[in-house]
């Protein structure tokens, strides 16, 4: 049973920092704007965390320097891409190798440097129920953020009107315009969330994930929240499935490293991003699907004017 | 009854761009509950006037009067809170949201989704104007589309209702529909403002027409006082042309058939070809009719080998299966094919005339040794500029630079200059003047004569009974067989194109 719970715990954990990156880039994506810096803004944001908590012993203090270091890059980003319309693919591995080149600049005082990192403890009362207890309720507190932010953007993309309008933005931001809707404002605040939930991913990454600073830490992980979001054709929960399928497949992998598999380790550290591309690509196959969620404004700036 | 303050008056509005006047000296006014008809051609001016009313554009000059008080109209907002509403040509609605949603949007006021459904269904129950809100709009077909425009239009309570040339995607039932619609809101006291170059729609609906030509008012008229003739000689500054001549004339071989053609669509908004069977002679013209969406681009697509048939042998080509070839192969076999969309499909934007005329016209000696024979592009696209009066700066302009017109004879000309055995043509003369339309529709019967096959595929029932020896009809997939155009009209073809059961 303590196995047991110890692996989920472990591979929500593992999921988490790539949900919170793709759920961001998903609302951003769905006002029409690729932001391809979401590596970037990890790091940006991990780093951010990370510097903060260690040199201020305040956990919460870090985790919201992440969150604003994301929010800074994505408002570089929007600027460059919804006012000045420059290319979106272009900027944004731009900022994906800034923000990797300015998080290892900034991590240099702090590698090596270790801190007492966010903890996963039992929830009081509801932690103590038998079985159902230990599993579902004895994660940190930042799993139950991710997922009771899952509940609101599903809920305000849905079912309000804001949310609707937003939609409509990255589906055609020229009906938007001529309906009367300020489409860049809309974007902006799109593409901030995402930052802020990219920042949001790596303050995870380094403060609860692994409580420590290396360059390169997020190991990629931001380039599989955008595949992610693209195979789970921009659905909330589809995202979450994906993100838990890949923490699921790394913490398997860490056992089968731990048995003493005869396979090199290179080769299992790669399966769970193997292993989530090749799921997503067999559920996202139906073209339909894909069509009919995908913002058919996607990548493409807009400029209001006759 | 009606006061005689008009609702809204125009006085002397004028618009100019860079490099045309759009709108010169303009003076209109329309009456609470009047039908008033905006007739003109295309590039008349009529657009842009609407745009001014409904504030997406401002003018340079003239004032608007909205029941009798000067008023500057900033944006669409203004104008809505005004109580002007518009229906546009192209829809403004989002094809992933449902109806509902894309009415909430597209309000002014702040309501949900759910909280509109039941008012939208009161609305369309009270016009007849028959929509589900929680459909997704992809899936309606263009008259349901227009519907939920002018049912969104209807919630906002207007006083004036602008329509831009709204029958154009309609079955001749469906515009009957819709003019009971507008002559109920007419007498409920809204105004409304009916866009249209189509003069016996305005004859039955309007009692006041102001006729627009290069940007200028040249006449006010009550449409019903005066002949077509009249009415077109006010449009077009000239007489009409007459319609083509067309002998009977007698037909070869078949050149072109498709047996049991089934498609999947490649788009969730596509149409699934279903068992779509005809046979086209050389020497005729077989005439497709339909609303588009009802698979006029899958079978396009089929025919110009843009896609592969399941099977080789539900398409031929002089007998021999090519259901499996590409467009290419099918080029080589003496098919050619005029597109819909004239720029990105039928010609390159950015590329000039000679370069375009290449592009179907490399295989008749235009490359040698794989070396492009730039002259012979040239002078080609210059014969063919000739041939079909083609307006543009010289062989070197840039497709984009030419007016929708011109292009269209441009792109006709270089197909016809092929010289094909089978000609395919989707929308010869869609958004096209009245002139270049009869060069167009003439060019195409003289192919036919000299013993060519013609496919033209088109929302225009007038232009297929011109055109046509004989009419199949497209619906939702479904080919039915073709019927003798001679002793068809527009009803009979209209009740096909709207689903109704071939009888005989």
């Amino acid at each position: 049973m303590d196995f047991l719970v110890a692996i989920v715990v472990a591979t929500v954990a593992a999921g988490t920092p790539l949900a919170l990156a793709a759920l961001g880039e998903l609302v951003a994506e769905k006002s029409g704007v690729l932001n391809l810096g979401v590596e970037g803004m990890m790091l940006a944001g991990a780093v951010a965390g990370f510097a903060a908590a260690a040199t201020t012993g305040n956990l919460w203090l870090g985790v919201a320097c992440g969150v604003v270091a994301g929010i800074a890059l994505s408002f570089v980003f929007a600027v460059a891409v919804v006012t000045l319309q420059a290319n979106q693919v272009a900027t944004g591995l731009a900022l994906a190798i800034f923000g990797g080149g300015l998080s290892a600049f900034a991590g240099q005082p702090f590698v090596s440097r270790s801190i007492d990192g966010i903890r996963a403890a039992p929830l009081p009362l509801l932690g103590e129920i038998p079985v159902l207890g230990p599993l579902a309720f004895s994660f940190d507190p930042l799993v139950y953020v991710s997922l009771a932010l899952f509940g609101a953007v599903a809920w305000f993309l849905w079912r309000t009107r804001a949310g609707l309008v937003l939609r409509a933005v990255g589906e055609s931001p020229e009906v938007a315009h001529e309906v009367g809707y300020p489409v860049a404002r809309i974007r902006y605040a799109a593409t901030l969330f995402g930052g802020a939930m990219a920042g949001l991913a790596g303050a995870y990454l380094s403060l609860a994930y692994t409580p420590l600073w290396v360059e390169g830490l997020t190991a990629g992980r931001g380039w599989i929240a955008l595949a992610l979001v693209v195979f789970a054709t921009w659905r909330p929960a589809r995202v979450l499935a994906g993100a838990y399928l890949f923490g699921g497949v790394t913490v398997l992998q860490f056992h089968a490293q731990g048995f003493g598999v005869e396979v090199p380790s290179q080769l299992l550290s790669a399966l769970p991003y193997i292993a989530t591309i090749g799921v997503l690509v067999i559920i996202s196959r139906d073209a339909a699907m894909v069509r009919l969620n995908a913002p058919a404004s996607l990548g493409k700036p807009f400029h209001a004017g006759d | 009854m009606s006061t005689p303050v008009p609702r809204l008056a125009l006085a002397g509005i004028g618009k100019a761009y860079p490099s045309v006047v759009a709108n010169a000296d303009i003076d209109l006014a329309v009456m609470p509950g009047e039908v008033h008809a905006l007739l003109g051609e295309n590039g008349a001016g009529k657009s842009t006037l609407m745009k001014i009313v409904y504030g997406v554009v401002q003018p340079d000059a003239g004032e608007i009067r909205w029941e009798g008080e000067p008023t500057v109209i900033a944006t669409p907002a203004d104008a809505r809170r005004l109580g002007i509403g518009m229906v546009f040509q192209h829809f403004s609605l989002f094809e992933t949201l449902t109806v509902a949603e894309n009415v909430a949007i597209g309000l002014d006021e702040h309501a949900s989704p759910r909280a509109l459904a039941p008012r939208i269904v009161a609305v369309s129950h009270r016009y007849g104007l028959d929509v589900d809100p929680a459909r997704p709009v992809y899936s309606l077909s263009v008259g349901e589309r227009q519907r939920v425009e002018i049912v969104r239009a209807l919630l906002g309570r207007p006083k004036l209702l602008i329509l831009d040339e709204p029958t154009s995607v309609l079955t001749p039932q469906a515009a009957e529909a819709l003019f009971v619609v507008l002559r109920q809101l007419s007498e409920e006291g809204v105004s409304i403002l009916y866009i249209s170059h189509k003069l016996e729609e305005i004859r039955a609906l309007a009692a006041r027409a102001t006729v627009l030509r290069g940007g200028r008012v040249v006449a006010t008229v009550d449409p019903r006082a005066e002949s077509p003739a009249a009415l077109a000689r006010h449009m077009i500054g000239r007489e009409l042309p007459p319609p083509v001549a067309r002998a009977p004339h007698p037909v070869g071989p078949v050149r072109l058939a498709a047996a049991g053609l089934t498609l999947e669509p490649e788009t969730p908004h596509g149409t699934r070809l279903e068992d779509v069977s005809f046979e086209l002679r050389a020497g005729e013209i077989l005439g497709i009719a339909g609303v588009s969406g009802n698979g006029q681009s899958e079978l396009l697509a089929a025919i110009s080998g843009e896609r592969q048939a399941p099977s080789p042998a539900m398409l031929l080509l002089d007998g021999e299966p090519a259901g499996a070839l590409g467009a290419g192969a099918r080029r080589k076999h003496g098919l050619a094919y005029v597109p819909e969309r004239r720029l990105g499909h039928a010609t390159v934007p950015e590329m000039s005339l000679a370069e375009n005329t290449l592009l179907t016209a490399h295989r008749r000696g235009l490359v040698q040794g794989g070396l492009v024979r730039r002259d012979a592009a040239r002078q080609r696209a210059a014969e063919t500029m000739k041939a079909f009066d083609v307006r543009a700066g010289g062989v070197n302009a840039a497709a984009e630079s030419l007016s929708g017109g011109n292009l269209q004879k441009f792109v006709v000309g270089r197909e016809v200059a092929l010289a094909p055995k089978v000609l395919v043509v989707a929308q010869p003369t869609w958004g096209v003047d009245v002139g270049a339309t009869a060069f167009i529709r003439a060019e195409l019967v003289r192919l036919r004569d000299a013993g060519a096959a013609v496919l033209v595929v088109s929302e225009d029932l007038d232009e297929l009974l011109e055109v046509s020896d004989r009419i199949a009809v497209l619906y939702r997939g479904r080919l039915t067989p073709p019927v003798d155009a001679a002793a068809h009209d527009a009803e009979s073809i209209g009740l096909l194109m709207g689903g109704a059961h071939a009888s005989a």
